[in-house]
């Protein structure tokens, strides 16, 4: 700095804030009064804003901890995340975080600093153009070029990440913009000319859904992340009881239905259990609502539910008919057209249908094998002990792999917004930071992880996040020393060659927790399993429980990808 | 098939990465992409030629609509549009050819912008097929260099409803 520079700043005109002090007033205005992120360079002007503010930050340990804790922390509340992090590398660590809130339509700010405007373009130092960059994997993203257009580009981007279907938003503010004195005003309403956040459903496509129900035999409900975020789980099983409409949920609906109810079909598709997958193949009617008919899900779109009807509910217009071709198409809010065909469907009973759902649940459990004379814990085992242990209450996070699909088959989810997990972008490394969020978001509520030995290991920095604010997660290490899923992959489809897949070597565990100051401890005796998972579950503050489990054990039942719906894999 | 997908979005810095890269990126088949000013100064008109079958075309409608700076997007057939463009043309030439070529230039009615002694640049405003037709002419000659706009379009009167 030259030294005619220094010295205090010359006092504000009245009434005029910083960019900075304004970003800070207006989170704290419109109660996103909890924030992640990591300071730098180009946002020191917005983290000396935020010191003694009303707005409390989290300071993760890496930028991508502090994107999947405000994922998580979204999730869990229905509030959107905000996320800070400065210029080049620091917003670059956000790239995977805002991807996976991208696919998973998760509501989210990410507010990043950038150098100055007339620096732009000449290669700064930590210059990235994270505009360009974010372009494909957010729902829309700006760069602050005009002091005064701050407010209103953060009203706008909070209106967008939140309405509609929800996404994440960047906001890439130069510092120069930070420094320079606003009148701070309230942002004018957004009116985005061609945005319909919440289209009004056609009364004559809900009155045709309706008829399709009338005359179905064997309906199917197929609930999605939609359902999920627009809260409409109780509309949904009323109608379901009302019509004895089975319901199978996607990994990201896993709760919207409660597991255990009869006409609870679970996960469908390629780990999904054999009896969602038959009684899809069954329909003659399946209903989408609020889905994406993911290709997990779907396989071979040729041979997915050959006997149904297709019809599709999505705020999106552009999910419908994506992948599928839809016979009855329904764009609009969720919650409005539930409301309607509530309104159209006479109530009946399908004792046939219920008593054939019953029937293939019975014939096809989802089994947990016993532990036998390996005498190792049964990684499903463990998934149905924390299941048992939180009685489906708990907020349950997992990261992904294997771990992931027993735990969407095997824990008996209860309510919504209460199984947390990368779905479309399937994200190693997701779980420890999303669970912290997700902890901090509701205090009162349980939060337990289970993550692989290898996602852990993705943002294991984040247990000093976890001990500096005292974030009560409940760590679970399914610790099998290796990649299960794409060894369980190269086991079934390349000749059992486990490229890169078992871990040479792996560290302790419960010791890292515990140089964390984080209370661990590390079980391998299936007869200890139930009572260390409890103990866990109650405890009070952060604790990790690394459980050493059969390496051998495979997610069954598997379709392989792109096949049809009834391929079970090792069937023929 | 050929589609002519006509997008009006909010004139806003980096709206044209926002359309460009979502056709990119979903893989579509774009044949060109012109965009300029409206009657309004706050609103662009982005033209699109997309070749492909009609789910994707249907699709890339839908997800073209979805972006957030777009106000409205118009998928026009081929017979209710009124459609142009503009293309200019460089033909280098020896000089014993240049009465040979001026004589084409002549017959296409092409409009002479530039000329020197062994080459001219010509500009031709009209249908992509027009142009097609002035681009064969002057195949047999040496086209040095050539810009097209890209097709512009806008629905014929009667089925016009202002954005």
């Amino acid at each position: 700095m030259s030294a005619t520079k220094q010295g205090s700043p010359p006092p504000a005109p009245k009434g005029e804030v910083s960019g900075a002090e304004a970003i800070i007033r207006f989170l704290g205005d419109h109660g996103a009064d909890l924030v992640f992120g990591y300071p730098g360079g180009a946002v020191i002007p917005l983290y000396d804003a935020m010191f003694g503010s009303n707005v409390r930050h989290v300071l993760c340990r890496h930028e991508q901890g502090a994107a999947h804790a405000a994922d998580g922390f979204a999730r869990a509340s229905g509030r959107t995340g905000v996320v800070f992090a400065t210029s080049g590398p620091g917003a670059t660590n956000l790239v995977t975080g805002l991807a996976n809130a991208h696919m998973d339509s998760v509501p989210l700010v990410a507010i990043t600093g950038q150098v100055s405007t007339t620096s732009i373009g000449t290669d700064s130092f930590q210059e990235a153009d994270i505009y360009g960059i974010t372009i494909p994997i957010t729902k829309y993203n700006y760069l602050v070029k005009e002091p005064g257009d701050l407010l209103d580009v953060l009203a706008e981007a909070f209106h967008l990440a939140s309405s509609g279907r929800p996404g994440p938003v960047l906001v890439d503010v130069p510092k120069d913009i930070q420094v320079a004195q606003i009148r701070y005003h309230k942002p004018s309403p957004p009116a985005i000319p061609g945005y319909v956040p919440r289209p009004q459903p056609s009364a004559d496509e809900v009155a045709a859904l309706a008829e399709a129900v009338h005359r179905s035999m064997r309906p199917v409900f197929y609930v999605g992340g939609g359902a999920a975020s627009t809260g409409v789980h109780r509309e949904i099983l009323k109608l379901a009881e009302g019509s004895d409409v089975a319901v199978a949920t996607s990994l990201l609906a896993k709760g919207v239905f409660p597991d255990a109810h009869e006409l609870s079909l679970g996960l469908p598709g390629m780990h999904g259990a054999k009896y969602a997958n038959l009684a899809i193949n069954e329909s003659d009617l399946i209903i989408g609502l609020g889905v994406r008919f993911d290709d997990r899900v779907v396989g071979d779109v040729r041979r997915f539910a050959p006997l149904a009807r297709i019809g599709h509910v999505d705020v999106d217009p552009a999910e419908i008919g994506k992948r599928l071709s839809v016979d009855l198409p329904v764009t609009g809010d969720l919650k409005l057209v539930l409301d309607m065909l509530a309104k159209k469907l006479k109530p009946s009973g399908r004792p046939e249908w219920r008593a054939r759902i019953a029937e293939l649940k019975a014939a096809y459990p989802l089994a947990v094998p016993e532990s036998g004379p390996s005498g190792k814990i049964k990684p499903q085992a463990l998934v149905k002990a924390v299941s048992d242990a939180t009685g489906g209450e708990a907020v349950t996070v997992t990261d992904v792999g294997q771990h992931q699909m027993w735990a969407a088959q095997l824990i008996r989810s209860v309510k919504p917004r209460r199984f947390l997990s990368s779905g479309g972008l399937g994200t190693m490394g997701y779980g420890l930071p999303a669970a912290m969020g997700a902890a901090l978001s509701e205090p009162g509520v349980p939060t337990v992880l289970i993550a692989g030995d290898g996602g852990i290991q993705m943002n294991i920095q984040e247990l000093a996040t976890v001990r500096e604010n005292d974030v009560p997660v409940k760590i679970i290490v399914s610790n099998n020393g290796c990649l299960g899923m794409v060894r369980q992959w190269q086991q079934f489809f390349f000749g059992r060659r486990y490229s890169s897949t078992v871990f040479g070597y792996n560290p302790d565990f419960a010791r890292i927790a515990q140089a964390y100051d984080i209370p661990a401890r590390r079980i391998e005796d299936p007869s200890g399993l139930a009572e260390a998972v409890s103990d866990l579950v109650r405890s009070d503050g952060p604790g990790l429980l690394d459980v050493a489990v059969d390496p051998e054990e495979n997610v069954l039942p598997m379709i392989p990808a792109g096949k049809g719906q009834t391929d079970f894999f090792g069937e023929g | 098939m050929k589609k002519i997908i006509s997008v009006l979005v909010r004139n806003r810095p980096g709206v044209l990465s926002h359309v460009a890269g979502l056709v990119t990126r979903r893989g579509y088949n774009v044949e060109s992409i012109a965009a300029g000013p409206t009657e309004n100064h706050e609103i662009t008109r982005i033209t699109l030629v997309v070749k492909g079958e009609e789910p994707v075309l249907d699709q890339v409608t839908k997800q073209i609509r979805k972006l957030i700076d777009v106000i409205k997007v118009e998928p026009i057939p081929h017979e209710a549009a009124m459609t142009g463009e503009l293309a200019l043309i460089t033909v280098s030439f020896t000089p014993e050819k240049k009465s040979e070529i001026m004589n084409i230039i002549g017959l296409l009615g092409l409009a002479i912008k530039h000329i020197e002694r062994d080459s001219a640049t010509v500009m031709i405003a009209g249908s992509a097929q027009s142009i097609d037709t002035a681009i064969n002419g002057l195949s047999p000659f040496h086209i040095k260099a050539m810009a097209r706009t890209g097709l512009v379009a806008l629905p014929l009167l009667e089925n016009w409803s202002p954005a």
